[in-house]
C-alpha cells in the first residue's frame, strides 16, 4: 500500500500560486467533460459551444457581463464577511431586500434627476441589505447565535416576504396578473452601456465597488482591523481593536454589497421586481469569493468566469441537447478543485514506504 | 548499559532552512537524557521525527537495533516510543480510564475492554507513583493530574522510551518533585526518558546526560552530574547572557486598587473578593497554579472581563471604563499568557502587528483612516531595533518569529506607549534563557521608569528574582502580599497548594 502524508510548506513557490487556479479549472472541466460524455455529447464540441455562447458575439458577451454584475457584488459581500470570519450566507436575502428598497423608493415615491436618483437608489439598497443583517450580527455579538444558521434561514423568510408583496399589496396592476412589482421610474433605470444589449451601468458600478472594497481592505484602518479580526480575533482584541464595532462594520458593508446587487437587477436588468429576480446570485457569490480567494479584484474575474459558465451553458444545452444543470456541476467542481488546489499550494505531499502485504 | 535508541546524522530541511543538521546521539537503557536548546533550535522537530510526525531528509534512527519507519506514529508507538506533548491531548468529557484506552481501539469495535485495562492501569499507577481515579472525568482534573494520565497512557502501551516535552511548565514545585520521583522509578524499572525543557535547574536535578542543540545542530554533550548551570545556559544561547539585576526603587503613589472584586460566571475560573493595591515602581508577583483565576484577574484588570461585584479604582480615573480600549487609554498594558493565540496575529506581517495598538495615532494614519505605510514601516523598524526583535524583514509573516522575538515585539509594542501599569501573564513561559533574560530586563527597566507591574507567573524563580512583593492565588482567592525578601519557594509552594486559604 502506498502511503502519503501532507507536510506544510515553509514557503509556497510563486509559480504554483499563480498556476494553481488554472490547473484547478482545467481539472474541473475535464471532470465535467466525463459527465458530458455520459450525457451523450462530444465534450470538445460542447465546450466550444459553451465558449461561443458566453463570448462568441457582442450580444452574448454583453449578456455574460450583465450576468456577472450581481454575482460580483454578492461575491464582494462574501469576501468582506469571510475575511472577518463572519459567515454571511444570507446574500440572497439581502439582495432581495435591496430589490424591495429599490421598488419602494424607485417606483414613484421619490423622484429625482437621474444623476441623483441612481446613487440614491444604490444607497437605499445598500442600507436595506445592511439593515437586514444588523439584527443577526447583534444576536451573534450579544448572544453568540451562529450567523450561518440565522443568515441562511432569513433568506427563505425574505423570499416569502417578496412573494407576499408581489402577490398582494405591491403587485403591479398593469402586469396582466403576473406577480411583479411596479416599474422603476425612468430617472432610476440604469442606462445601457452597450446599445441593443442588456448590459447596463450596474456592471461599471460593480467594478467600481470591487476596487473600492479592495482599497478599503488593503489601505485603511478599517480593512486592517477586519483582517486582524478574521485572522485572530483574540489577539486583535488584546491589542485594542474594537471587535464589536469591526464586526458591525463588516456586516453593514457585506449586507450593503449584496443589497446593491438587488438594485442592479431591479433597476438595471429587469426594470421591476419579480420573484425570480435572482436565480441564486447570493449563493453564487460565495463560490465567486472562494474562487477569488476572497480577493476583491479577483472577484471581478471569478464573477465573469461564473457568469460565462452559466450563460454559455444555456447555449451549450440548446446546441448539444445536454442539461443546463451541467453549469452548476462545472461551478461546483471548480470550487472544489480550487479548494483542493489550495491544499497543494500550502502543503507538499510526501510518499513513503511501499509496504508489502504480509 | 545497552543502547536503546541510536540517532545517526538526522537532517531535516524546511526549504533552505536546516531545522536539524546531522544530529547524532544515543539513549541508553535506564537513562534520562535531557535535550536543551532555544526555541527554534530544533528540539521539537527532532522529537517529531522520532515519534513519526516528520520524515527526515537524511539519517537513521535505530530503536533496539531496528530501523524505525519514518513518518509513521503508529510504528513508533508499536516499537515502544511514547510521547507526552506540552499541550495535552485528552478528551475532557471522557473518564480517565476511557482516555487511556481509547486511542488503541479499532474504530469499529463496539465495546471497550475496560475490566482488563483497569487492572493494568491501577497496577502501573501504583508501581510508578501516579495516583489517579480511573472513573473521574478528565474535565475535573488539575494540570498535574492530566499529565499523570498522559504518562499512564504511554506506559499502558508498554513504552520503553518516554519523551516528555516541557513537562514541568505548569506544575508547582511539589508536583515537579513528584514527577521527578516518578521518572526515577521508571528508570529503575529499565525505562528510558528523554526530557525536553528549558528549566535548567530542574533538568540538572533529574537527568544523567544533557545534549545541547543550537540552530539545528548539536553543540555538545554534557554529563549532568558535573555540569555548571551558567555554562550550559551560555552554550544554549551561544553567547554571554545578561542576567537581570533587580534594583529596588522607592514606591510611588498608588495607581490601582481592586476592592472586593468577584467574578462569577461560567466562562472562566471565578474570583472571590479579591483585594489588591498596586503602586508605581512596584512589581507585584502573583503566584499560583494555572487555572486558579489568575487569567480572570488579568482580564479584569485589562478590561476584557467585567467584575460581577466589586470595583476597580484607578488613581486618576474619572473616565468611564467600558472597553479594553478605555483601559489602554488609561495606560494599562496587557501581555496575555498565550502569546501565539492571544498576542500576535500570526498570519499578519510584523509591521502590521507592531502598529496594532496604535491605530489612533495620527502619525500612522490620516483623518480618513488611510494607513500611512511609510511612517508605519518606520515605527515598526524602530520598535524592532529598540527591543531587539530579530527578523529578516518587517514584511515577514509574524508566525515565523521565534517565541522570544514574538514576546519582545508584543512587550515592545506596549513599552512604546510608556504604560503606567503592565499586566504580564507568564511573560517568559516557554522561552529560552537568553530571551527570558531580555524580557525580564525590559520589565525591570519599565519598573525603573515608574511603571507598576503585575507579574503573573508559575515560575517561582522568576517571581523571586523579579518581584518586590508576592501574592498567591488559589481557587479565585488572592492572599495578602508578602515581601519577597521574607519568603521562599517552599512557603509559596505550600500556599499555591491551598495552605493558609480558608
Amino acid at each position: 500500500m502506498i502511503k502519503f502524508r501532507l507536510e506544510e510548506r515553509a514557503k509556497s513557490p510563486y509559480w504554483l500560486i499563480i498556476l494553481s487556479p488554472f490547473i484547478a479549472i482545467l481539472v474541473a472541466i475535464i471532470l465535467a467533460g466525463i459527465l458530458i460524455v455520459l450525457a451523450g455529447a462530444n465534450p470538445f464540441e460542447s465546450y466550444y459551444q459553451l465558449i461561443i455562447g458566453a463570448f462568441g458575439s457582442k450580444n452574448s458577451f454583453a449578456e455574460t457581463l450583465a450576468r456577472a454584475t450581481p454575482i460580483i457584488l454578492t461575491g464582494l459581500a462574501a469576501s468582506i464577511a469571510f475575511r472577518a470570519k463572519f459567515w454571511n450566507i444570507g446574500a440572497e436575502g439581502q439582495l432581495y431586500f435591496g430589490a424591495l428598497a429599490t421598488t419602494f423608493f424607485g417606483t414613484g415615491l421619490v423622484v429625482l434627476p437621474s444623476i441623483l436618483m441612481i446613487p440614491f437608489m444604490f444607497i437605499m439598497g445598500a442600507l436595506a441589505g445592511g439593515l437586514l443583517l444588523l439584527p443577526l450580527v447583534l444576536l451573534k455579538l450579544y448572544y453568540k447565535v451562529d450567523e450561518v444558521v440565522t443568515t441562511l434561514l432569513l433568506n427563505f423568510v425574505v423570499v416569502l416576504l417578496v412573494s407576499y408583496l408581489l402577490e398582494g399589496p405591491w403587485k403591479d396592476p398593469m402586469s396582466l396578473g403576473w406577480p411583479q412589482g411596479k416599474s422603476v421610474i425612468d430617472e432610476g433605470v440604469l442606462p445601457q452601456i452597450l446599445s441593443k444589449t442588456r448590459l447596463h451601468l450596474g456592471f461599471i458600478i460593480s467594478i467600481f465597488f470591487a476596487f473600492s472594497v479592495w482599497f478599503i481592505l488593503s489601505k485603511t484602518v478599517i480593512g486592517y482591523r477586519i483582517k486582524s479580526v478574521g485572522l485572530n480575533a483574540a489577539a486583535a482584541s488584546h491589542a485594542g481593536v474594537p471587535i464589536f464595532k469591526t464586526v458591525l462594520i463588516v456586516a453593514l458593508l457585506s449586507g450593503g454589497m449584496a443589497g446593491m446587487a438587488g438594485v442592479t437587477e431591479t433597476a438595471g436588468l429587469k426594470g421591476y421586481l419579480t420573484l425570480d429576480l435572482s436565480p441564486g446570485f447570493g449563493y453564487a457569490g460565495i463560490a465567486v469569493a472562494m474562487l477569488a480567494n476572497l480577493n476583491p479584484i479577483g472577484v471581478i474575474f471569478s464573477g465573469v468566469f461564473l457568469a460565462s459558465i452559466y450563460v454559455g451553458a444555456d447555449a451549450m444545452s440548446r446546441a448539444m441537447n445536454v442539461p443546463t444543470y451541467l453549469a452548476d456541476v462545472i461551478v461546483a467542481l471548480t470550487v472544489l478543485c480550487i479548494l483542493l488546489s489550495l491544499v497543494f499550494v500550502n502543503y507538499k505531499i510526501l510518499f513513503f514506504g511501499v509496504k508489502k502485504n504480509d | 548499559m545497552t543502547t536503546l535508541l541510536k540517532v545517526e546524522k538526522i537532517t531535516k530541511k524546511f526549504g533552505d532552512f536546516y531545522a536539524n543538521d546531522q544530529i547524532s546521539f544515543e539513549v541508553k537503557k535506564s537513562e534520562v537524557l535531557a535535550i536543551l536548546g532555544e526555541n527554534g533550535a530544533g528540539k521539537t522537530t527532532l522529537m517529531n521525527i522520532l515519534f513519526g510526525h516528520y520524515t527526515p531528509d537524511a539519517g537513521n534512527v535505530n530503536f533496539e537495533g531496528n530501523a524505525i519507519e519514518f513518518g509513521n506514529t503508529n510504528n513508533a508507538i508499536k516499537l515502544g516510543i511514547g510521547m507526552v506533548h506540552q499541550h495535552f491531548t485528552l478528551a475532557e468529557n471522557l473518564t480517565v480510564l476511557e482516555n487511556i484506552i481509547i486511542g488503541r481501539q479499532s474504530i469499529f469495535s463496539m465495546s471497550l475492554p475496560k475490566r482488563h485495562a483497569r487492572v493494568k492501569i491501577l497496577e502501573l499507577s501504583k508501581k510508578f507513583g501516579l495516583p489517579i481515579d480511573p472513573d473521574e472525568l478528565v474535565a475535573n482534573l488539575s494540570v498535574s493530574e492530566k499529565q499523570r494520565i498522559e504518562i499512564l497512557k504511554t506506559l499502558f502501551l508498554d513504552c520503553k522510551l518516554l519523551i516528555l516535552d516541557e513537562p514541568t511548565a505548569a506544575l508547582t514545585p511539589q508536583e515537579t518533585d513528584a514527577l521527578f520521583s516518578t521518572i526515577r522509578s521508571m528508570i529503575e524499572t529499565g525505562l528510558s526518558v528523554i526530557l525536553i525543557s528549558h528549566k535548567l535547574n530542574e533538568i540538572l536535578a533529574v537527568s544523567d546526560r544533557i545534549i545541547v542543540l543550537r540552530n539545528g545542530s548539536s553543540v555538545g554533550e554534557i554529563d549532568a552530574h558535573s555540569a555548571d548551570r551558567k555554562k550550559i545556559a551560555e552554550m544554549i544561547v551561544g553567547k554571554k547572557i545578561d542576567y537581570p539585576q533587580k534594583k529596588k526603587i522607592p514606591r510611588k503613589s498608588k495607581v490601582l486598587s481592586l476592592v472586593d472584586v468577584s467574578y462569577n460566571k461560567t466562562d472562566a475560573p471565578n474570583l472571590s473578593k479579591v483585594n489588591l493595591d498596586l503602586y508605581g515602581g512596584q512589581i507585584l508577583g502573583i503566584a499560583g497554579v494555572a487555572g486558579n483565576g489568575q487569567t480572570t484577574l488579568a482580564k479584569i484588570l485589562s478590561g476584557h472581563f467585567k467584575p460581577t461585584q466589586g470595583k476597580i479604582v484607578f488613581n486618576e480615573a474619572k473616565s468611564v471604563l467600558t472597553s479594553p480600549k478605555s483601559f489602554m487609554d488609561l495606560g494599562v498594558a496587557y501581555i496575555p499568557e498565550d502569546r501565539n493565540s492571544d498576542g500576535i496575529v500570526g498570519d499578519m506581517e510584523i509591521w502590521e502587528n507592531a502598529i496594532m495598538t496604535e491605530m489612533d495615532d495620527p502619525y500612522l494614519r490620516n483623518s480618513l483612516g488611510i494607513i500611512n505605510k511609510k511612517t508605519s514601516f518606520d515605527r515598526s523598524e524602530n520598535l524592532c531595533e529598540t527591543y531587539d526583535v530579530r527578523m529578516q524583514s518587517i514584511k515577514q509573516r509574524s508566525r515565523l518569529l521565534s517565541g522570544g522575538n514574538v514576546q519582545k515585539l508584543l512587550l515592545g509594542r506596549w513599552l512604546m506607549r510608556k504604560p503606567k501599569i503592565i499586566i504580564a501573564c507568564q511573560p517568559t513561559r516557554g522561552l529560552d534563557e537568553g530571551a527570558i533574560a531580555s524580557i525580564q530586563n525590559l520589565l525591570l527597566k519599565a519598573q525603573q521608569n515608574g511603571s507598576a507591574i503585575i507579574l503573573i507567573s508559575e515560575d517561582l524563580d522568576e517571581l523571586l528574582t523579579m518581584s518586590d512583593d508576592i501574592s498567591v492565588m488559589y481557587k479565585g482567592m488572592l492572599s495578602d502580599p508578602t515581601e519577597t525578601s521574607s519568603t521562599d519557594k517552599l512557603s509559596i509552594g505550600l500556599r499555591m497548594a491551598g495552605d493558609g486559604f480558608l
